[in-house]
């Protein structure tokens, strides 16, 4: 068995070296979802084009996301004498610079480059991990993302993949299963139930058969965690997986991908092939005499099958709908046999705890949460992307330190965390640690890692009102109170953003809303009403504005605003004339125009079309 | 007023006959007779004829053994299945938190104003289908669209329109 791996280890270990110390010049560009939808192919085909007419001999690469989504496209250069460096927002006018200066002319242009990667510095540019955004980060699940060719198995074997998987064999299962109980690790999808102790319960329930199901059915709107994962490091989540049944004796394993990751999709199914070919699933797993089978399941577009029985549900073949628990999956599950279901990420710490022992790992983090947490960082926040971070760091770290702040010199008003189910955390409470107890604690939860930074041109009613219109459309329907609650919930919040409310609105929020977190079926009723309690905590006064002055502070409820134009700073453009969809506005070029409140159905076009150093389109709240 | 969500299930449709020329048969092939099946079948048939027929209702239906009912049942609670003909392009307009929280919502109004159609729909001449989708895990890029699998982001209205005329 060792033999074996040790074989396989080599040969990889040479791809690696040369992949790495090339005497060929090499570039690598972000090729997860995020770069392409940032141009990352466009760039990449012109970039071919450039080195062909240019007679440059270049080895091109796609690798997975380093995290700094907002520097997308990013393009890393390898020369041959080890310099590294990378380039952000590389786009068809930057590129020829880059291929010109840095390849031909040896000059590594301080003025573009985003960081050095390699060992080797180079003046006037920092290295990545002196970057803001990465040195306050601990990578653990993202220990290979963006720096290996995620569909080379070869790569992820060189950097001790599957070496894990190896030192488990040598081990008992029940061994394994402590290891993971004593790193305390805590799954990841939201709920923090303890990893360990759901493996063995599943391995202590006597059965001819049982599921291992890794949930990547990421259906919170504003995280994109699992699909970084799966884009970057497919082969970490199936090795966790191979681990964890191994631990629990099955040999079945699905993945429960959502339909709305192609790319995920494409890049497992290319992962688990490889898998196969060299011997880490099938039959007998590197001559241990283990047996184990992964069959990729696409979810189907419902947001309540990451609730692991409706998912169970939905992978039967019948609608996904949950259903009440006890007796819990890991003891009845798929087809009534006791079933482990965990995150992608939770299966992604698992062969780095095995490997680097769980002392190390519980090293980190707060006393219950342990490790680290990756976290989606998106909304009004200068570097928006993929962080993984110890517990326990402060939500100003986050947001200030990694994050960069907010842009355009706005004000930080709120941070909403765990999706529909979470809440949102106020800018007063930035000192709050990250853990699962803290966040519980302020209203809000952990989640899957969301984490949307709202500034104050966010309306905090029509927040609350956003996730109660997804969750009411998610609900699936089966138990009353989340079903009819969540209408209602609704109807409340939109008559507080159109300005038809009464005081006596916020009072049956927050008694409907107890009435649903108490009553509801499973964890989506149950938590539905967070949005609504958490912002009713914190911006009571928001509520009321909206209640009682119709008064919309943020401008972004339309019936409590309107558009209007500035007499005395209206040049006659015609620009606003010309885009707007309702022939609302009229003025003869060089005249002054003025907009009809009445036909105007506040699209906003006019405030984007109108010239900056003008800027006679104004957002005011509603006269009338 | 609450405004119910369009999810474009206005019905089966009344003897469109690209189910007939499907073969089933290639389809069935891969998968077991067993209601496991029913979802994976179901996503494959729309990948080739673009929607779920009548005809491959009861097709699945005979396969599986369970009734054209309960397949209906379980198609109509997934988001991904559509029942009528499709247009040739479909856009898909991200309106995740952080979409929204980047003005998706006012993308999402304006191409309904400027095709003439709302999420669920499609428009007369085959060309568009329209849907609003809650996040496609490109948050760092608000707002989002995705117009026949690729994905654009740092989107504004204008954008929009301009990559509609394109095509």
């Amino acid at each position: 068995m060792i033999e074996r791996f040790k074989e396989l280890k080599r040969k990889a270990e040479i791809e690696w070296e040369n992949f790495n110390n090339s005497k060929q010049i090499r570039m690598l560009i972000g090729a997860a979802t995020c770069g392409i939808a940032s141009g990352a192919l466009k760039v990449c085909d012109s970039f071919k084009k450039e080195i062909k007419t240019k007679k440059i001999q270049c080895e091109i690469y796609e690798v997975g996301c380093i995290g700094m989504c907002y520097a997308e496209p990013i393009v890393e250069i390898c020369l041959p004498d080890k310099r590294r460096i990378m380039y952000g927002n590389v786009n068809e006018k930057i590129l020829p610079q880059i291929i010109d200066d840095v390849i031909l002319k040896n000059n590594p242009r301080i003025d573009l480059a985003l960081c050095t990667t390699g060992e080797m510095k180079i003046p006037g540019i920092k290295q990545i991990t002196e970057l803001p955004m990465l040195n306050k980060q601990q990578r653990i699940v993202l220990r290979n993302a963006g720096i290996i060719d995620p569909v080379n198995i070869n790569h992820y074997i060189a950097r001790d993949g599957y070496s894990a998987l190896l030192k488990a064999f040598t081990i008992t299962p029940a061994d394994v299963i402590k290891e993971v109980k004593d790193s305390m690790l805590r799954g990841r999808g939201g709920a923090g139930f303890h990893t360990g102790v759901k493996w063995e319960i599943a391995r202590n329930t006597e059965s001819d058969i049982k599921y291992i199901i890794c949930n990547a059915d990421e259906g919170d709107p504003g995280a994109f965690m699992d699909r970084a994962v799966l884009e970057s490091d497919p082969h970490s989540v199936l090795e966790g997986m191979i681990i964890a049944a191994y631990a629990v004796g099955t040999r079945n394993g699905y993945i429960y991908v959502r339909a709305e990751y192609p790319l995920a999709v494409k890049r497992l199914k290319i992962a688990i092939e490889q898998a196969y070919n060299l011997g880490f699933l099938g039959r007998d797993i590197m001559g241990s005499g283990f047996d184990f089978e992964i069959e990729i399941k696409e979810g189907a577009g419902a947001f309540v099958c990451g609730e692991e029985t409706a998912l169970i549900a939905s992978i039967e073949g019948r609608r996904g709908m949950p259903s009440s628990r006890p007796p819990f999956p890991a003891v009845c599950g798929l087809h009534k046999k006791p079933t482990v279901i965990n995150n992608v990420e939770t299966f992604a710490n698992v062969p780095w705890i095995i490997q680097k022992g769980a002392d190390t790992f519980a090293q980190l983090g707060t006393t219950k949460s342990k490790g680290t947490k990756v976290f989606a960082l998106a909304g009004k926040v200068k570097h928006t992307g993929l962080i993984e971070v110890p517990m326990g760091i402060t939500l100003k770290e986050v947001i200030y330190d990694i994050g960069g702040g907010i842009p355009n010199n706005k004000r930080l008003k709120a941070v909403q965390t765990g999706g529909p189910s979470g809440g949102c955390i106020p800018a007063e409470l930035m000192d709050l640690k990250v853990d699962y107890e803290e966040l519980t604690k302020a209203g809000s939860i952990m989640g899957s890692g969301g984490m949307i930074v709202l500034d104050e041109d966010t309306c905090i009613v029509d927040i609350a009102r956003y996730f109660l219109e997804f969750t009411n459309n998610e609900s699936c329907g089966k138990c009353i109170p989340c079903r009819i609650g969540s209408v209602h919930l609704l109807q409340y919040l939109t008559a507080i953003t159109q300005g038809n409310a009464s005081l006596s609105y916020i009072d049956k929020l927050e008694e409907l809303s107890e009435t649903i977190r108490l009553c509801s079926l499973c964890g989506l009723g149950q938590t539905l009403p967070n949005p609504v309690l958490s912002t009713i905590k914190y911006f009571r006064n928001e509520y009321e504005a909206h209640i009682k002055e119709k008064h919309c502070q943020a401008l972004v409820c339309k019936d409590l605003i309107e558009y209007f134009i500035d007499i005395d700073k209206c040049t006659g453009c015609n620009l606003c004339f010309k885009i707007c969809p309702v022939n609302a506005i009229t003025g003869e070029l060089k005249q002054v125009h003025s907009i009809d409140s009445k036909k105007c159905i506040r699209c906003g076009q006019c405030l984007d079309v109108c010239p900056t150093k003008v800027s006679a389109v104004k957002k005011g709240v509603c006269k009338n | 007023m609450l405004i119910r969500e369009p999810k474009g299930f206005d019905g089966l449709d009344q003897g469109q006959v690209d189910g007939s020329k499907m073969n089933f048969q290639e389809i069935f092939k891969k998968y077991k007779p067993e209601r496991d099946s029913l979802i994976p079948l179901l996503q494959e048939i729309q990948k080739n004829q673009g929607y779920i027929s009548r005809e491959s209702l009861k097709e699945i239906a005979k396969y599986i053994d369970v009734s054209e009912n309960d397949i209906y049942g379980v198609a109509t609670f997934f988001a991904q299945f559509r029942f009528t003909k499709p247009g040739d392009h479909i856009i898909n307009i991200c309106l995740g938190t952080a979409c929204h929280v980047r003005g998706g919502q006012r993308i999402y109004e304006d191409v309904c104003n400027y095709l003439g159609i709302k999420s669920g729909e499609t428009t007369k001449d085959y060309k568009f289908s329209l849907l609003r989708v809650a996040c496609f895990g490109s948050c760092a890029l608000a707002p989002v669209v995705v117009i026949d699998n690729n994905v654009y982001g740092r989107m504004t209205p204008q954008m929009v329109r301009k990559l509609l005329d394109e095509i």
